[in-house]
C-alpha cells in the first residue's frame, strides 16, 4: 500500500502527459522566490473575481471529491472485517464441531450439539462493496468536474491576464522598450505567463485536494485508532526533514548545475559564432579543451543534482514503509487482543501510506506556487510601468504644409546625458534637410522626437505652429512617411505590407504606389507577385527590394513630412539607382528629413543638421558650414577630399561610414 | 534516441549494477505485502504476537535493503545519465570544431548551438528519468504478476481484463490529446510570434497608428490559444479520475470475487490482501510504462537532430600526407576558380585568376553579392572549389594540411569576433608567446593603443562576451591587431575598414605599410577611398571578375568600376583623383 501511494504521487504530477512540468524533479530544484508574495498573490487573486462561482464549485468539488475518495479504505475496512470475523467463527464453529465429532464415537448424542456451519454474510459484503463502488465513482466524477471546470477558469483568467499585458504594451512609451531587450519582455510576457497558466492549472486544485487528504487522513486514521495515529505522527518529523533538509542541499547543487550549464553554454555559443576565427587562428584543440573541462564541471554538479534529488523519493518511501511495518506489527497484535478489527488495520495502513503523500506534495506546491508568483511580481511590474503621457482630446490640426520648427528643444534620455540643450531649426514646407554625422542615436533621435516616441525635456516643437503635443499622436503620425535603413516589414504578403500605412487602399491605388517606388517590376517577377508572402525576417527578397516595399508604402501613405535614409552600399548598384529615383521623387513637394551619405544630397539641402554622438553640434547650409570651418568642415574633407590627414587634436571624427554599416 | 545508446557503452557493467539494484528495490517493495500477508495468515488469525514481532523485523530489514538498493542505484543511475550525455556533448562539440564553414551554412550556427546545449539537456532529462525512476516499472510489472499469480491464479482474470482496458484507455487519450497538443503549440508560437513582431516594429506599429490593429490580432491569437488550451486540459481532465477509478475498481472487484474464493477455501485471507496490493501496483506500473512511451518520443526529436550533427561528415579534410609550403613566402595565386554555395543555382565565384606577392596590395570591391567575402573566405580554405585551384607559396591549398595553411594567415573578418578574456588574450590568439612589446606595437599599428590604454585596466581590461563593452571600431581594430601580432605571410582584411572612421581608416593603413612589407595583403572594401592606392584592384560584378588593375587604368577600362566611383564621389572629385 505504501507504494502505492508513492506511485500515485507521480502520476498525479507527471501524468499530465506533455503537460506536466518539472513533475517528479520539480523539488529540489532551485527556486525563485518574490519580493512581496501576499501583495502578489492578492492581486493575481483579483483576476479569479470574475470567475468566483465557478471557482467555488471547483473548490466544493475538489473537497467533495477528496473526502469520498478518503471515507473508500475505511468503507473496503468493514467488508474485510466481516469477511474476517464470519471467517473466524466459522473456524470456531469448525474446531468445537472437530472435538465434538472427535468425542462422537463416545456418545452419540452429542451429535445434537453439533452446530450448523455459519456461511459468509455476502449480502452484507456485497452492500459495501456496492456503497464502495458508488463512492469511487462519485469521487472521481467531483474530480473531473474541478478539474474540467479549472481548465476554464485558468485560461480564461490567462487570457485576461495576457489580454493586459498587450494593452498595456501599446500603452508604454518608446523609452520602456529602448531601455530593455526584446529578450526580457518577451521573457515575462511568454515564459512568466506560462508558469502561471501551469501552476494555475495544476497546483491550485493540487494544493486544495493535498491540504483536504492530509486532514481527512488524519480524522480517518484518529477514528480507528490513536495508538496507531501516533506511530504515524511519530514518523512525520522524519518525513518533514528529508522534504526540507535533502531538498535544500538538492537546490544548492541545482543552483551550481545551472550556473555550469550557463558557462558551457556560453562557451559554446562563444566558439560557434567565432568559428571562423577560431579555424583562422587554428584554436580547435584549445576550444576543446576548455569545452572539457566546463563540461567536467557540469557532470560534476549535474549527477551529484540528479542524485540528491533522486534518492527524496525512495527516503521518504522508507519512510512510509517503517510506518506500515510499525502499524502492521501493532495493529496486527491489537487484532489478536481484540481491541481493533482486522478490516481497520487494514484501512488503517491505506490512510497511512497516503499521509505521507500530500505532505511531499504539498512541499512541492509551495515551491512551485512560489515561483509563480515571482512570475506574477514580475508580470504586475510590467503592468504597473509609467505610460506615455496621455494625448489630447481633440487635434488642433490635422492637415499640413509640412512646416516644422524646434524651438529651444532640450533633450536627452537621461538627464545626466543631455544630447541637445537648445536646438533651434526650421524646415519650411518642401524644404530637404540633411543630417550628417554617425549613426546611432543621430537619427533615430530625431525620429523619436518628431513621431513623439519620446518627450522634449524643455522648448517645443511646432508643426504648421502648432506645438505637437496639442496632436493626437495618430494624427500627428499620419502626417510623416518613413523609409528607414531598418525597413520595417512584416510577416505577410507583400500586399498587406504596401498597404499597412492606409487602411482600405485599393488595388489600384497599391499597384500605382508601387509603381511610382519602381518597385512594380521587381514585385510581378516574384513567384507570387503581390501575394508573395515575405517570410519572418523578410530574408526571401533583398535588401533593396526591401527599401523599394517602403518607399512604396510612403506612396500610398502619401504623408507631408519624410523621414529618408539614403541607400546603402548593401544594395547593388542597379537597385540602388532605382531606390535613388524613387526617393527623389517621393520627395517632391514633402518637406523632408534625409540621413544623407551622398554629397550632392548634402550639398542641395537646404539644412544641414551635423550631429556627433547624438548630439547636434553644428546646423547651416553647406558653404556656411564649410565656412565655419568647424566639425562639418573637417568631416567634409576627411571624406568627400580624399585622404587629407588633419592631425587636429581632439577632434574625433566618427564613422561616417557607420552608416553603411548598419 | 536508439542510436544515441551506444554512449552508455563504457557503463556497460554499471548498468548492470544499476538493474540487479532495481530489481532489489523492486523485489523488496513487493516482498512487503507478502510478509503483510504471512502476518494475517499466521500472526493474526493465529492469534501468535510473536510470530507478528519477528515478521515486523524482518520487515524492517527487508524495507531498509530496499532503500539502500534504490540510494546506491540512483547514485550510478545519475553518473551514468549524466556521463552518457557528458559524453555526447563532447562528441558534438568536437565534430562540430572540426566542420567547415560549409557544415556551419547548413545547419546554420544557431542550430548548431541549440543541438549541443538545449537538445542534449533534453536528452539528459529523459534519460535521468528512465535510470532513476521508470527502471523499476517494467520490473514491478513483471515480477508484480509473477507474485499476484504465486499467490492466486483464480484472482488473476481481474487482472487480464483490467490490464487491457487501461492500456486501451491510454491509448485513446494520447490519440486524442496529441494532436491537440502539437496544435496548441502551433497557436502559442503563432501568438509568440505576433508579440514578438510587435516588439521589434513598436516604432513602425506607432508610426502608422496600427496599435489597434495589432491588438485585434493579439486577441484573436490570444483567444484561439485559450481555447484549444482550454480543450487540451479539458481532455486531461478526465485522465486521472478514469485511471483512479480503474484502479479502485479492480480493488473492489478483488475484494468481492477474493471472498468468494475465501468462502469457498480456495484462498487465504491475507493471500488475498497481498493480491490486492500487488494488483495496485501492477497498474500503477503500467502507467509508468505507459509514461516511458510518451517520455521517450520527447526526446526523439531532440536526439535526431543531434544524430544529425554526429553524422555529419566534415567536406574539408586534411590530405593524408600533406605537403609542406616552405619556398615561398607570401604568395597568394587563384588559377581558374570556380565556386558554388551548396544548393545555389549559379556559383558564387566563376573562373577567377589573379595572384598577389608579397609586398603588394590587392584590393577586392564590388556590389553586395558580388563574391567579394566569398573570394577570402577560400583562401584559409574555409571552403573548398568546385574546380580551379588555389595555390599558396606555390602549394596548392587542398594539398597543405589546414593548420600550416592558417598560420600563413591573419585573417580579419567583415564582423569583428572578439572572445571573453581580457584583451591581452585576446591579442595573442593567434600567436600564444608574443611578447608585451609586439602586442604593444600591433596595437599602436591598428589605431587601438589610445582607447585601450584609456580603458580601466588597459591592456588587462576584460572583452565580455560578444564584446558588448566596446564599440563596433573598437573591436575591428582589436582584431586587426590581433591578425598583426601574428606576422603572418597573408593579411586578408575582409571588408575591415569600413567600420572605421575615415581618419583612423587612412592612419591605419598608412600605419599597416610599414608591417606588410614583406607580406602580401588582401582587402576586401566597399569604399572607392580605401582601394584607390592599392596595386591592384579586382572589380568583382556576380561573382565574376570585371576588372584588374590600378585605379587609373580601371577608372578608364572598366564601366563596372567607374559606376561604383561615381555613386560614391561627385565629378569634381572624381575629376580631382583622377587627375
Amino acid at each position: 500500500m505504501s507504494e502505492n501511494s508513492n506511485t500515485k504521487r507521480q502520476t498525479n504530477q507527471g501524468g499530465m502527459g506533455p503537460m506536466g512540468r518539472g513533475g517528479w524533479g520539480a523539488m529540489g530544484r532551485a527556486v525563485e522566490k518574490p519580493k512581496d508574495f501576499q501583495g502578489t498573490l492578492k492581486r493575481l487573486l483579483l483576476y479569479f473575481f470574475p470567475e468566483r462561482i465557478r471557482l467555488s464549485i471547483v473548490l466544493g468539488a475538489a473537497i467533495l471529491g477528496t473526502v469520498f475518495n478518503i471515507v473508500g479504505p475505511k468503507v473496503l475496512g468493514l467488508a474485510t472485517t466481516k469477511l474476517f470475523n464470519d471467517l473466524v467463527a466459522r473456524y470456531l464453529v469448525e474446531v468445537s464441531n472437530q472435538s465434538i465429532r472427535n468425542k462422537l464415537a463416545q456418545s452419540p448424542a452429542l451429535s445434537q450439539q453439533l452446530s450448523p456451519i455459519p456461511g459468509i454474510d455476502f449480502g452484507y459484503i456485497g452492500r459495501v462493496i456496492l456503497i464502495l463502488l458508488v463512492l469511487y465513482v462519485i469521487s472521481a466524477v467531483f474530480i473531473f468536474i474541478q478539474q474540467y471546470l479549472m481548465a476554464g477558469v485558468a485560461q480564461r483568467t490567462i487570457y485576461k491576464l495576457r489580454r493586459e499585458v498587450d494593452e498595456k504594451l501599446s500603452r508604454l512609451p518608446l523609452k520602456y522598450f529602448d531601455g530593455r531587450t526584446h529578450g526580457e519582455i518577451l521573457s515575462r510576457a511568454v515564459n512568466d505567463m506560462d508558469n502561471i497558466s501551469s501552476t494555475l492549472q495544476q497546483s491550485v486544485t493540487q494544493l486544495i485536494t493535498s491540504a483536504v487528504s492530509l486532514l481527512g487522513v488524519l480524522v480517518m486514521m484518529l477514528t480507528i485508532s490513536w495508538e496507531l495515529s501516533l506511530i504515524v505522527l511519530v514518523t512525520l518529523p522524519l518525513s518533514l526533514f528529508i522534504v526540507t533538509g535533502i531538498a535544500k542541499r538538492s537546490q544548492d547543487y541545482f543552483r551550481r548545475q545551472q550556473r555550469a550549464l550557463g558557462d558551457l553554454n556560453g562557451h559554446v555559443e562563444e566558439m560557434y559564432t567565432g568559428h571562423k576565427i577560431v579555424k583562422a587562428f587554428g584554436h580547435e584543440g584549445k576550444a576543446v579543451a576548455q569545452f572539457d573541462e566546463l563540461n567536467d564541471k557540469l557532470y560534476d554538479a549535474g549527477w551529484k543534482a540528479q542524485y540528491v534529488s533522486g534518492i527524496i523519493m525512495p527516503l521518504m518511501r522508507f519512510v512510509g514503509n517503517v510506518g506500515y511495518v510499525f502499524v502492521a506489527v501493532v495493529g496486527g497484535i491489537m487484532v489478536t487482543q481484540g481491541s481493533l478489527s482486522l478490516g481497520d488495520v487494514q484501512a488503517f495502513i491505506q490512510y497511512s501510506a497516503q499521509f505521507t503523500m500530500p505532505i511531499t506534495q504539498l512541499a512541492n506546491i509551495a515551491n512551485v506556487i512560489q515561483s509563480a508568483m515571482a512570475s506574477a511580481e514580475r508580470i504586475f511590474e510590467l503592468l504597473d510601468e509609467e505610460e506615455q503621457v496621455p494625448e489630447v482630446a481633440e487635434s488642433e490640426l490635422v492637415q499640413t504644409a509640412g512646416h516644422i520648427q524646434f524651438q529651444h528643444v532640450k533633450f536627452g534620455y537621461s538627464p545626466d546625458k543631455i544630447l541637445m540643450e537648445d536646438l533651434n531649426i526650421e524646415a519650411k514646407p518642401g524644404q530637404m534637410v540633411a543630417i550628417v554625422g554617425p549613426t546611432g542615436a543621430g537619427k533615430t533621435t530625431l525620429v523619436n522626437l518628431l513621431m513623439r516616441f519620446y518627450e522634449v525635456d524643455s522648448g517645443k516643437i511646432l508643426i504648421d505652429g502648432v506645438n505637437i503635443t496639442r496632436l493626437k499622436r495618430g494624427d500627428l503620425r499620419c502626417m510623416f512617411g518613413m523609409v528607414l535603413q531598418d525597413t520595417w516589414l512584416f510577416h505577410g504578403t507583400i500586399r498587406d505590407n504596401i498597404a499597412y500605412g492606409r487602411d482600405n487602399a485599393s488595388e489600384e491605388e497599391i499597384v500605382r504606389a508601387a509603381d511610382a517606388a519602381y518597385a512594380d517590376h521587381f514585385i510581378r517577377t516574384l513567384p507570387e507577385g503581390y501575394n508573395m508572402v515575405l517570410n519572418e525576417e523578410a530574408t526571401n527578397i533583398s535588401q533593396g527590394q526591401k527599401q523599394l516595399l517602403t518607399i512604396a508604402r510612403a506612396f500610398l501613405s502619401d504623408p507631408a513630412v519624410l523621414i529618408l535614409d539614403e541607400a546603402t552600399s548593401s544594395v547593388d548598384t542597379r537597385t540602388e539607382l532605382l531606390i535613388q529615383k524613387a526617393m527623389s521623387k517621393l520627395m517632391k513637394g514633402r518637406t523632408s528629413f534625409v540621413i544623407a551619405h551622398r554629397l550632392s544630397t548634402i550639398r542641395d539641402a537646404d539644412l544641414i543638421l551635423v550631429m556627433n554622438h547624438g548630439s547636434i553640434i553644428e546646423t547651416g547650409t553647406h558653404a556656411g558650414l564649410l565656412a565655419q570651418n568647424g566639425f562639418y568642415a573637417d568631416l567634409y574633407n576627411s571624406q568627400f577630399r580624399g585622404r587629407v590627414l588633419k592631425e587636429e587634436e581632439g577632434v574625433l571624427v566618427d564613422l561616417v561610414a557607420d552608416h553603411q554599416q548598419v | 534516441m536508439i542510436k544515441l545508446l551506444r554512449f552508455l557503452n563504457p557503463y556497460r557493467s554499471l548498468l548492470v549494477l544499476v538493474l540487479v539494484l532495481a530489481i532489489g528495490q523492486t523485489a523488496a517493495n513487493l516482498y512487503l505485502p507478502n510478509l503483510m500477508s504471512d502476518i494475517v495468515n499466521n500472526g493474526i488469525a493465529k492469534f501468535d504476537t510473536n510470530y507478528i514481532w519477528r515478521t515486523g523485523r524482518i520487515m524492517v530489514l527487508v524495507a531498509i535493503g530496499g532503500t539502500l538498493c534504490a540510494v546506491v542505484g540512483i547514485y550510478y543511475s545519475s553518473q551514468v545519465a549524466t556521463g552518457m550525455v557528458k559524453a555526447i556533448r563532447a562528441r558534438i562539440f568536437n565534430k562540430v570544431q572540426g566542420f567547415s564553414l560549409h557544415e556551419f551554412d547548413t545547419v546554420s550556427t544557431a542550430s548548431l548551438i541549440t543541438r549541443t546545449t538545449n537538445d542534449t539537456t533534453q536528452v539528459q532529462q529523459v534519460m535521468v528519468m528512465i535510470l532513476n525512476m521508470l527502471i523499476t516499472a517494467p520490473i514491478t510489472l513483471v515480477v508484480g504478476i509473477i507474485l499476484a499469480l504465486n499467490q492466486d491464479v483464480g484472482l488473476s482474470w481481474i487482472l487480464v481484463v483490467m490490464m487491457p482496458v487501461l492500456v486501451a484507455i491510454i491509448i485513446v487519450l494520447l490519440i486524442k490529446a496529441i494532436p491537440l497538443f502539437t496544435a496548441m503549440q502551433a497557436k502559442l508560437d503563432k501568438l509568440n510570434l505576433i508579440l514578438d513582431e510587435n516588439l521589434t516594429g513598436v516604432r513602425v506599429v506607432r508610426a502608422f497608428n496600427r496599435e489597434k490593429h495589432e491588438e485585434q490580432r493579439f486577441d484573436e491569437a490570444n483567444r484561439d490559444v485559450t481555447d484549444i488550451a482550454i480543450r487540451v486540459n479539458q481532455m486531461i481532465a478526465s485522465m486521472m479520475p478514469v485511471m483512479m477509478l480503474m484502479i479502485n475498481l479492480s480493488s473492489v472487484a478483488i475484494i468481492w470475487f477474493g471472498s468468494l474464493r475465501v468462502d469457498a477455501g480456495k484462498l487465504q485471507m491475507g493471500a488475498m490482501f497481498a493480491f490486492l496490493q500487488y494488483a495496485t501496483q501492477i497498474l500503477f506500473a503500467l502507467l509508468m510504462v505507459a509514461l516511458m512511451f510518451i517520455m521517450i518520443p520527447r526526446a526523439e526529436a531532440s536526439a535526431t537532430r543531434i544524430n544529425e550533427v554526429l553524422e555529419m561528415e566534415p567536406e574539408i579534410r586534411d590530405p593524408e600526407e600533406p605537403r609542406q609550403a616552405t619556398q615561398q613566402r607570401g604568395y597568394v595565386e587563384f588559377q581558374d576558380v570556380t565556386f558554388s554555395y551548396l544548393g545555389a543555382e549559379q556559383p558564387a565565384l566563376s573562373n577567377i585568376s589573379f595572384s598577389a606577392s608579397p609586398g603588394k596590395v590587392t584590393a577586392i570591391i564590388g556590389g553586395t553579392g558580388s563574391g567579394k567575402s566569398t573570394l577570402v573566405n577560400l583562401i584559409p580554405r574555409f571552403y573548398d572549389v568546385d574546380s580551379g585551384k588555389i595555390l599558396v607559396d606555390g602549394v596548392e591549398t587542398r594539398e597543405m594540411s589546414q593548420e600550416q595553411l592558417r598560420a600563413k594567415i591573419g585573417f580579419v573578418p567583415q564582423k569583428a569576433v572578439l572572445f571573453t578574456g581580457s584583451v591581452n588574450d585576446n591579442l595573442r590568439y593567434g600567436k600564444e608567446d608574443a611578447s608585451e612589446d609586439e602586442l604593444r606595437h600591433a596595437a599602436e599599428v591598428a589605431q587601438a593603443n589610445e582607447f585601450i590604454t584609456k580603458m580601466p585596466e588597459g591592456f588587462d581590461s576584460m572583452i565580455s562576451q560578444g564584446g558588448t563593452n566596446v564599440s563596433g571600431g573598437q573591436m575591428q581594430r582589436l582584431s586587426i591587431a590581433r591578425a598583426l601580432v601574428r606576422k603572418p605571410e597573408i593579411y586578408v582584411f575582409d571588408d575591415t575598414f569600413s567600420a572605421l572612421d575615415f581618419k583612423t581608416d587612412a592612419k591605419l593603413r598608412a600605419a599597416l605599410k610599414g608591417e606588410t612589407r614583406e607580406s602580401t595583403v588582401l582587402i576586401v572594401a566597399q569604399r572607392v577611398s580605401t582601394v584607390i592606392d592599392a596595386d591592384q584592384i579586382i572589380v568583382l560584378e556576380q561573382g565574376r571578375v570585371a576588372g584588374i588593375g590600378t585605379h587609373r587604368e580601371l577608372m578608364k577600362t572598366c564601366d563596372v568600376y567607374s559606376g561604383i566611383v561615381s555613386s560614391q564621389l561627385s565629378a569634381t572629385e572624381i575629376a580631382e583623383e583622377t587627375a
